[in-house]
């Protein structure tokens, strides 16, 4: 197992992340698919470790997250920037309460080269949502940051059963661009 | 034998009964630790009032996701039978979940739903469970072992055989709105650890 103080040379994002998931017993993984987080839903596909699949809202994943989490098994939600926006209510009112440490990773659309104008806009409500409910919330924008903010913010959040999210910038995963 | 044949097919051929009574049925059925997830407003009442179990999880807000979190129950504790008790006003907000579990099909995982048609809670508004039938909306989402339980004895039968059989099952009975004969305890932080405790994570 790969320690998060030395990823492999050269390994991408996703992969620095996989390692992340197994080194905190992270199996099941649920998500609302996007497109900058395909290579690592490809990749939790293709590995036995993980128990993966998509949900219809992503309200829905939450809710599963938190039985498995009570049931003993880990689990982290995928999702887009948009995804996240539907969540506020349930986090509020599930995760925070009952203290689940509640796993999100979220692609950033609405920055850097959006061409979707509701992306861009539904985009500026993500920060500001997880500061009112005071939620640890970290963006992965460098390479070398990666493994290290995964593996003590998952610790934490496990240690003080709170949730955290993490936030892919397209800095770190080149953002989904318009094909013109 | 398919299971939908041994019951009535449609909502209105199901006689209406007792929330409390037919939440009591359930919960005396238990005998082997099975959580139970209850939904929010007068389906978790009624679970709260029908005697408090560690297996018991009583959902506070987050209206619609008692099935999610029942189906996270049940893959993470493959062995567990597990319920998911549910309001038509609920279902109807989350009915991509029965999708879901069709695709994942745990063979632990119960879905009774608590139909009176109405949103009783907030004033007895009238949901759109009298227009869509839930029970075949799970049928065509893929749960082929979806059924309205015909009357109590009927109900009592389904939920036997449910936790004796592969799943995953849906039982569909119609409630009254009377009003609940107790209230949930609000306290989440206690709800969510005994019921761990009661699911064997922590001691």
């Amino acid at each position: 197992m790969p320690s998060p103080e030395a990823p492999a040379a050269g390994a991408p994002w996703y992969r620095l992340a996989i390692d992340a998931f197994k080194a905190h017993d992270i199996r099941l993984v649920t998500y609302v698919p996007d497109n900058v987080l395909r290579p690592l839903i490809e990749a939790v596909h293709a590995d036995p470790f993980f128990t993966a699949f998509a949900t219809t809202r992503e309200e829905e994943a939450l809710g599963i997250l938190t039985g498995a989490w009570m049931g003993g098994t880990r689990g982290i939600l995928l999702m887009q920037t948009s995804g996240f926006a539907t969540l506020p209510n349930a986090i509020a009112s599930l995760a925070v309460p009952f203290q689940i440490p509640l796993l999100m990773m979220v692609s950033e659309r609405g920055t850097l080269g959006e061409f979707n104008q509701g992306q861009a806009l539904v985009a500026k409500t993500m920060r500001p949502v997880l500061d009112a409910l005071a939620l640890e919330h970290h963006t992965l924008s460098r390479l070398d940051e990666v493994s290290f903010i995964l593996d003590r913010a998952i610790r934490q959040a496990v240690a003080t059963q709170a949730p955290a999210c993490f936030i892919l910038s397209p800095l770190l995963t080149g953002g989904k661009v318009f094909a013109a | 034998m398919s299971f939908a044949s041994n019951h009535p097919t449609r909502r209105d051929q199901a006689k209406v009964m007792s929330r409390a009574e037919l939440t009591r049925r359930l919960v005396a059925r238990l005998d082997h630790e099975e959580a139970v997830i209850g939904g929010i407003g007068f389906a978790n009442f009624e679970l709260w009032g029908a005697g408090q179990r560690p297996q018991n999880f009583y959902m506070l807000g987050s209206m619609g996701l008692a099935v999610p979190i029942a189906l996270g129950v049940a893959l993470a504790q493959p062995s567990r039978r597990v319920v998911a008790l549910e309001g038509d006003g609920s279902m109807l907000m989350q009915l991509g979940a029965l999708a879901t579990v069709a695709g994942l099909a745990p063979k632990n995982l119960i879905v009774v739903i608590q139909d009176n048609g109405a949103y009783q809670i907030t004033g007895g508004q009238p949901t759109a469970a009298s227009v869509a039938d839930l029970v075949a909306v799970a049928r065509a989402s893929g749960l082929a072992q979806s059924a309205w339980a015909a009357d109590e004895g009927d109900f009592e039968e389904m939920v036997v055989r449910a936790l004796r059989e592969d799943g995953p099952w849906v039982i569909g009975t119609r409630i009254d709105s009377a009003k609940p004969e107790a209230t949930t305890e609000r306290d989440p932080a206690r709800i969510r650890d005994q019921f761990m405790r009661g699911l064997g994570v922590k001691r």
